[in-house]
């Protein structure tokens, strides 16, 4: 039992647990593409509905995070812990931004009457209640995992505070940047996909 | 292996845990398959009942022993515990938990910690069924699919059971991820790719279909859920969505899962029948490749569910044609189980008599699945008691009896006891003429017009569904029969040797039962696997 650690083995299950996550996506994504595919006008309609300025900051902000975690597991592996901390906080704090103005997003929505059964969904256009009720669901699933990725940076700081990430030994912070990256990846695809949709 | 080896029963794994918690924490992949095996039991044992009270139901015209709406719950209860917490996870989750480690000669599998929590979300999904049972409106009367929109609109216990099945697919699908990576990572030095024995093969290929599938269903549970409380109207044609989209996502996990359900039940006979015939298998690497095959060609044939659905002719035209193409690799496999007898020198035990019985039922199966893939019968047939016969064929006469033909196969492996074999015999005979006697009369009344999934029929069926009937009751008390001997064992202690049968893998050159770091001195790989020259040596040698 105490053969050295198997670090690639250790990354490949987390690769399928990704490709996984990925498929999970697909499934909505699956359901984006057939809807666009009967409704393109009110998709049109819905993707001007929504606030550019406000996703656009979105996606730049989980730019940035994406790279201040990859720049926290190299400041580990170069034995800079202070950085690596500040690094993880800054990426941490990154997903808080990026909550709060989601938070202020669907507040803006709710406020314009543009939710699942609110009167002008039901009353309006059938595409435009399927295109909010993806954007919802989407984007609601989307801000679960932002959430789960946050809890993972977070126990990867504080082992990092403890010594339990090192040099030696990181996986754990390595693949809690890998899931990281996975939920900016994901945006990437969401991002264009409704606000641009023009 | 000269000195006395402490089995794992009595080494924890991690060491110093006692008692109940020596299970309850263990990282041990044979416990961890021990564990499922109760579990499994269990499940079975309560969903055989359950069917046969539906068969007992339509024994006679109109309300026999319970009404219509008990009977709806009582045939979506059925299914679900039947695909999701038994044919789904037993034999990977319980024989590809003990052996496939020690198949590949590893001594645990990659992830022992996310073994464990596969085993409890495992626990978790059933406990969640159960809970569906008895709180709320009611087992939900859907049927195991929980098509749109009635799953949406009834007012049964849908979203607790949606969440059993959601969690129980991450426990597959987290299985799934330990063995691919296990089988990547752990084999012992020496074991090539074409070293490794067919079932962990099996297992292998199971093993992607559950990491490729399981999320699209997840997501689709996860759909069906935020429908039922927040009515968003992604599968309502009022309000721009399509109700069709929800059969293409249910199914494009539904479909690849039942090759999740008979590939490793494959890989069970693949190594059982070699054995028994002391000859190599046939055709090594073309099991190998068509179990491969079958997992990707599986994957693309969802909307073969969905002839009748309102697809577009060109898409029937192109799952059909699919769907006859996965019956290519199949035959390959039952080809190569006949030839590797041909000629060989047959032993006759139980576990070569189940495998033959499920090489027997499921080309029944098989067969009858063209049937049901070429578009134009299926119009005749679908949703008829045909496609009842058909599928349970090929899950129970295939993966039901695989499943017996593994716990026959390596009973003494795990326990380090034999079984009776003259009462293992009667049972399997038994269940055998009752499953014939049961789904024969199914095809018929199917090709003649009787729904599934109804209650009740016209006065023309009923000797049909009586015979049916009959049959259900001699199948179980064929099955019962099985794990009664099984059981009884446990008394009779009649201890069994390291290799009873004169295997060749790697399980049977450890002891019965193996120890907790299942080998003792560095396992020995063979060239090919089922090489049975040294087997054949020494009962040479005994004579």
């Amino acid at each position: 039992m105490d053969k050295p650690v198997d670090k690639t083995g250790i990354k490949i299950g987390m690769w399928i647990f990704l490709y996984s996550e990925i498929i999970l996506f697909g499934g909505l994504f699956v359901l984006y593409a057939v809807y666009f595919h009967m409704h393109p006008e009110s998709f049109v309609e819905g993707g001007l509905k929504l606030d550019r300025i406000f996703g656009a900051i979105n996606t730049l902000v989980l730019l940035v995070s994406s790279f201040t975690v990859a720049a926290s597991i190299t400041a580990i592996q170069r034995s800079k812990k202070m950085h690596a901390i500040w690094f993880l906080l800054f990426s941490i704090g990154c997903g808080c931004v990026f909550l709060i103005i989601k938070y202020f997003e669907w507040g803006a929505k709710f406020a314009k009457d543009l939710y699942p059964n609110s009167d002008t969904l039901l009353d309006g256009e059938p595409g435009l209640n399927v295109f909010f009720g993806l954007y919802y669901t989407i984007t609601g699933l989307h801000g679960l995992h932002v959430i789960i990725g946050m809890v993972l940076l977070l126990i990867s700081l504080i082992l990092v505070i403890k010594n339990k990430v090192t040099a030696e030994r990181y996986a754990m912070l390595e693949n809690s940047g890998l899931y990281w990256h996975l939920v900016d990846l994901i945006w990437i695809f969401v991002f264009p996909l409704f606000y641009l949709v023009l | 292996m000269t000195t006395e080896h402490q089995s794992f029963y009595e080494t924890p794994a991690p060491a110093g845990l006692t008692g109940i918690k020596a299970w309850l924490l263990t990282h041990d992949h044979k416990r961890l398959g021990l564990m499922y095996l109760w579990a499994v039991f269990f499940w079975l044992i309560l969903a055989l009942f359950l069917g046969l009270a539906l068969r007992t139901e339509l024994m006679s015209i109109g309300e026999t022993i319970m009404s219509a709406e008990v009977y709806n719950a009582t045939f979506t209860l059925h299914g679900v515990i039947m695909i999701f917490l038994f044919v789904i996870p037993a034999i990977p989750a319980i024989f590809g938990n003990f052996f496939l480690p020690i198949q590949i000669g590893a001594d645990d599998v990659f992830f022992p910690r996310l073994n464990l929590f596969s085993w409890y979300l495992f626990m978790i999904g059933g406990f969640f069924a159960v809970i569906a049972l008895f709180a709320g409106d009611g087992f939900p009367d859907t049927g195991w699919t929980f098509y749109v929109p009635f799953s949406v609109s009834t007012e049964s216990n849908v979203s607790l059971t949606v969440t059993a099945a959601f969690i129980l697919g991450m426990s597959s699908m987290l299985t799934g991820l330990n063995f691919v990576t296990t089988v990547h990572r752990m084999r012992v030095k020496g074991m090539g790719w074409m070293q490794i024995p067919l079932f962990t093969w099996s297992l292998y290929a199971t093993a992607w279909v559950q990491i490729l599938a399981t999320p699209v269903v997840s997501i689709t549970f996860v759909l069906i859920i935020l429908e039922r409380f927040l009515n968003i109207g992604l599968f309502d044609p009022d309000k721009g969505g399509d109700p069709l989209l929800y059969q293409h996502l249910f199914w494009m996990y539904s479909h690849p899962a039942v090759y999740i359900m008979i590939l490793p039940g494959m890989g069970v006979i693949s190594e059982i029948i070699p054995v028994f015939s002391r000859k190599a298998i046939f055709g090594y690497k073309g099991i190998v490749v068509s179990s491969m095959a079958i997992a990707i060609a599986g994957s693309l044939v969802w909307a073969h569910h969905m002839y009748t659905s309102g697809m577009s002719d060109v898409s029937v035209f192109v799952f059909s044609l699919l769907t006859f193409l996965v019956a290519i690799p199949t035959a390959v496999k039952v080809f190569s189980w006949i030839s590797t007898m041909y000629k060989g020198s047959i032993l006759m035990t139980p576990p070569l008599l189940l495998s033959l019985v499920f090489i027997y039922l499921f080309t029944v199966g098989g067969l009858t699945g063209l049937v049901l893939g070429a578009a134009g019968p299926d119009i005749h047939v679908h949703d008829t008691q045909f496609v009842v016969s058909h599928f349970h064929f090929t899950m129970f006469g295939g993966t039901g009896f695989a499943f017996f033909a593994a716990l026959h196969f390596w009973w003494p492996k795990m326990f380090g006891i034999m079984y009776n074999f003259k009462r293992a015999y009667i049972g399997i005979i038994l269940a055998t003429i009752g499953f014939i006697f049961h789904y024969i009369p199914m095809f018929i009344l199917g090709m003649q017009g009787m729904p599934r999934r109804y209650y009740d029929y016209l006065p023309q069926f009923e000797t049909g569904n009586f015979l049916a009937g009959f049959g259900g009751y001699l199948v179980v008390a064929g099955v019962m029969m099985m794990f009664i001997n099984l059981f009884l064992s446990f008394r009779e202690k009649v201890e069994a040797a390291a290799d009873p049968w004169g295997g060749t893998t790697l399980e049977w050159s450890i002891p019965s039962p193996p120890p907790v770091h299942n080998f003792i001195d560095e396992p020995v790989v063979k060239d090919y696997p089922y090489d049975f020259s040294e087997v054949i040596m020494r009962s040479k040698k005994e004579k």
